[in-house]
């Protein structure tokens, strides 16, 4: 008789481990290939679902002693229609790609050099930021102390009757109960050993009425035990813990004046997309506002930012003032952690750049957990980048790096966002 | 319909434990009647993602972990997502209890056909056979890929992943040079193992130092070692060489050798039988699920929906199709089987004239015996009739790297019957499939280089991947590792070297 078993509800992913240890095995050509994946094509297509990743099927090989191609073989073949014995057939193709159908046809469902799989978005995100980590994180969550939760830590005897926990309570009732009857218990149990004693050989001794009023007397005492007493009351305690904030908004700043080309708007476009997955992987809830600026700043949808066309000059410290406006107003420091990226080509109105100076030294930065400038594809760097070194010099949370091509957005993203000691808790 | 009250089991295609029960029953008693012997059924039902996960531990219920099964996964799982491959709708496990896996979205036909031909086809040809019994031990199987999976836990833990993963991927490159082909193995038991195991890592290490200890004896003279050779005899089984003789491995890097070795022996019998494993797994499901529906047990939906699906396994294109991937080893042993049966119940002149011990005789016996005695190469040598090569249009051709052209060597006639029945029983023979490569010497009075020698026939090169297992060899030996070639001069020339020596350079 055979037994029959119903294995489904079972762990299904019994297989993990091993996919793990290939992950693992293959983690410099996998971090290789994300690295090329994102450098090769819009980032956008990377946050929607897996993605596929390739690497040498050399290195994935398993090698083990077989033939090569040559020498004499003799092959059977199914589905004879015409051919006699001696017929000359030609070659297929060269290099004896005759090795026996099966063969042939598996390896040419999978390209020879390459293996490809996919990977969870997940398991790509953690790849492709690795080794990257958010400047001043650290110091937020212990410097400020925005958010508490009411967390539960064990039992008080102090409280008010809501938190009363009942459980708990009659269980120290009855301890009590019984620690209090166990003493008066062993007399009582005594003085019945005696008094039985007595009444079998001295009934008539005085002492057995003494003795029948103290037993009397016991188990009144007994009966007056309080079944439950305001000292056994137990109540669930809860204290405030402070929650470091997992919020955080991130600005993006762009200038869209005429000199920002198509190009210029991509690499900026792919460079803040960046960012954002990389926040989102750090924070539950982030938010995103989206500046821009010609020779004055606007708050605009996402469509808006990136596609709609403008021109005219430039004049950066318009959209500093705009992010100031809205953090004050919108997004107080106590429960938002702020960061800020910019992308501009490098053009602004000379006397601009001062003013953006002091708009980031007095009011912003002290604000934001760090402040990214990119400066994409400049002719040769203006009075703002002047100006905004200055800045990097005195202020540890501020950044800046220039890009040139599409090539070198990760590679920047990257300098500006790698793991460093020493900033962090400074 | 002629009686009143219907016998058939089930109008619906879905299945319930219930059916599954009432039809293993039936199908239990119809293969007693066709006296089937087989270990007891453990019937498991999994879905499509279970299914995906033993797909890639390669048909072992548990493995040890290892990174080229999670390649193995990755790929299955992308083909099968993709929709290029559906999912087998069965897989068995040669154990005692015997146990075989239906997956949940099969219809109950095709639950019918999975249990009629895994619980009792390939259950019986795993218990009669005599390869599985010889060399594998269906009791203790399970037992003994829990011990392994648990020992190299421990010494991933002891001894780091890296390092333990680097013995078993040297080992895997050997696996095909780790069976015993020739030798009858000593069977695994769970107990002896586990008995064994901490007095062998002790055994072993004194038997290799026994060995090397004789070494660097000055006394022994120069004339005298010359002449000495070791091994005596060149060995094929290269893991249990170097499980026993390797200088420098580690008592545990030794077991590790033991268990892919054994592991690798456990599978070996399933490579030799393909053909005749699922055509006989073919042969009595199609057999049996026929008994059903003669009975009156099934009704003809059933039956069509399993014609349909018997007709896609036993399917077989023809060599200039574009789906073809060589014979397809159900329809070669299930038309062979099938075959046989003829031959016993009607036998033509022909076939008396082929077959005169077994023509007529009694067919489940023949079956049988075939089914107890015999594996592909010497099946295929056996029973092939002409009857079979003229409805596959059976053709060979003849590779021969020296002539600009192939050349159709025999075809199904009369002159090339016996010949073609040979090459295609060669074709089977793993022997000839795997190149021939032994270990031939050791260098014990010298750099204790190890010398492996690749006995060429049909002048048929080593592919390219020999520097690559030349290098796990080197891995696990400790000293430098040679691999030569005995051409058909019998004359050695060196194929590969690890570590590689500065030579003169030839191209």
């Amino acid at each position: 008789m055979s037994r029959f078993i119903d294995r489904r509800p079972n762990g299904r992913h019994k297989s993990a481990v091993n996919r793990q240890r290939f992950m693992r095995r293959f983690k410099k050509q996998i971090q290789e290939a994300v690295r090329e994946a994102i450098s090769g094509r819009s980032i956008k297509e990377v946050d929607e679902s897996g993605e596929k990743i390739t690497i040498p099927a050399k290195d994935t090989s398993e090698p083990s002693f077989s033939y090569g191609d040559g020498g004499v073989r003799n092959m059977i073949f199914p589905g004879n229609k015409e051919f006699i014995p001696g017929d000359l057939i030609k070659r297929p193709n060269q290099d004896g790609q005759g090795r026996g159908g099966s063969e042939a046809s598996d390896s040419a469902e999978e390209g020879q050099d390459e293996f490809a799989f996919e990977i969870s978005k997940e398991e790509f995100l953690d790849i492709f930021f690795e080794d990257l980590a958010l400047p001043n994180l650290v110091k937020t969550q212990i410097a400020k102390i925005p958010n508490y939760k009411m967390i539960r830590t064990g039992y008080t005897s102090q409280g008010i009757p809501a938190n009363i926990n009942v459980v708990r309570s009659l269980r120290e009732a009855l301890g009590r109960r019984l620690a209090i009857k166990a003493a008066k218990n062993n007399k009582i149990r005594d003085l019945e050993n005696e008094l039985a004693l007595l009444l079998s050989s001295e009934p008539n001794s005085a002492r057995i009425n003494v003795i029948q009023t103290e037993i009397e007397r016991l188990k009144r005492t007994i009966g007056t035990i309080p079944f439950i007493d305001p000292f056994d009351l137990k109540y669930n305690n809860r204290v405030m813990r402070p929650e470091p904030s997992t919020q955080a908004v991130m600005f993006c700043l762009m200038d869209v004046s005429g000199s920002m080309d198509e190009a210029k708007k991509d690499i900026a476009k792919r460079f803040f997309i960046l960012l954002y997955l990389f926040l989102s992987k750090t924070y539950e809830n982030v938010e995103v506002v989206f500046i821009r600026h010609h020779t004055s700043a606007k708050e605009v949808n996402e469509e808006e930012f990136f596609y709609s066309r403008e021109t005219g000059g430039t004049v950066v410290s318009s959209a500093l003032e705009l992010m100031r406006d809205i953090m004050l107003t919108r997004y107080p420091t106590s429960d938002w952690n702020i960061y800020a990226a910019q992308a501009s080509d490098g053009d602004n109105w000379n006397n601009d750049s001062p003013r953006c100076k002091e708009l980031l030294l007095d009011d912003i930065l002290s604000l934001v957990q760090y402040f990214a400038y990119v400066e994409i594809m400049p002719r040769h760097h203006q009075s703002l980048w002047e100006a905004y070194l200055t800045i990097k010099e005195v202020c540890p949370q501020f950044a800046m790096q220039h890009i040139e091509s599409v090539k070198d957005i990760y590679p920047v993203f990257r300098e500006l966002f790698k793991r460093s000691e020493g900033i962090t808790h400074g | 319909m002629a009686k009143a009250k219907s016998t058939i089991i089930s109008d619906s295609s879905e299945w319930t434990q219930d059916l599954l029960t009432q039809f293993d029953k039936e199908i239990a008693r119809i293969a007693q009647g066709f006296k089937l012997d087989t270990y007891p059924n453990q019937v498991e039902i999994i879905n499509s993602e279970q299914m995906l996960d033993a797909y890639s531990s390669v048909g072992m219920p548990l493995g040890y972990s290892h990174w080229s099964f999670g390649k193995q996964f990755l790929n299955v799982e992308k083909h099968y997502r993709r929709g290029h491959m559906g999912l087998a709708y069965e897989l068995v496990i040669n154990s005692n209890p015997c146990i075989s896996y239906l997956m949940e979205e099969n219809t109950l036909t095709m639950q019918a056909l999975v249990i009629a031909h895994a619980c009792y086809g390939h259950n019986s040809f795993f218990k009669g056979n005599y390869l599985f019994k010889t060399w594998t031990s269906a009791d203790s199987i399970i037992d003994y890929l829990v011990f392994a999976k648990n020992y190299i836990a421990e010494c991933e833990e002891q001894h780091g992943i890296d390092e333990v993963e680097e013995i078993i991927d040297a080992c895997h490159s050997l696996m095909n040079n780790g069976v015993d082909r020739y030798k009858r193995p000593n069977k695994i038991s769970l107990q002896e193992e586990k008995a064994r195991q901490a007095n062998r890592a002790e055994y072993l290490q004194s038997q290799v130092n026994q060995l090397w200890r004789t070494l660097p004896s000055p006394q022994n003279k120069v004339g005298d070692a010359a002449e000495k050779h070791f091994p005596e005899e060149p060995q094929e089984n290269i893991l249990y060489f170097i499980e026993k003789h390797a200088p420098l491995l580690e008592p545990w890097q030794r077991e590790i050798v033991r268990i892919v070795r054994k592991i690798a022996q456990y599978f070996y019998p399933q490579k030799q039988t393909k053909v005749m494993n699922e055509g006989w797994a073919t042969f009595w499901h199609y057999t049996i699920i026929n008994q059903l529906y003669t009975e009156q047990l099934v009704n003809d939906d059933f039956m069509m929906e399993f014609l349909h699906n018997h007709t896609n396994v036993i399917y077989q294109p023809s060599f200039e199709s574009q789906f073809y991937s060589g014979l397809n080893p159900y329809t070669l042993g299930f038309t062979m089987f099938c075959d046989i049966k003829r031959i016993c119940e009607s036998p033509t002149d022909e076939d008396k004239k082929w077959f005169p011990d077994f023509a007529g005789s009694n067919w489940i016996e023949t079956l049988d015996f075939a089914m107890r005695n015999f594996k592909d190469e010497s099946f295929i040598a056996q029973y092939l009739s002409p009857k079979v090569m003229r409805d596959l249009k059976l053709f060979s051709i003849l590779d021969n790297d020296e002539h600009p052209d192939l050349e159709v060597s025999l075809i199904h006639n009369e002159d090339g019957y016996q010949h073609l029945r040979q090459s295609l029983s060669e074709n089977y023979n793993l022997g000839n499939l795997e190149p021939d490569i032994q270990v031939y010497n050791v260098d014990v009075r010298g750099d204790r280089s190890l010398t492996l020698r690749y006995t060429q026939r049909n002048r048929r090169p080593l592919g390219n991947t020999k520097e690559e297992v030349v290098k796990h060899l080197y891995r696990l030996w400790g000293f430098p590792v040679k691999l030569e070639m005995l051409d058909e001069a019998n004359q050695p020339q060196l194929l590969s070297e690890c570590p590689p020596k500065a030579h003169p350079v030839k191209h």
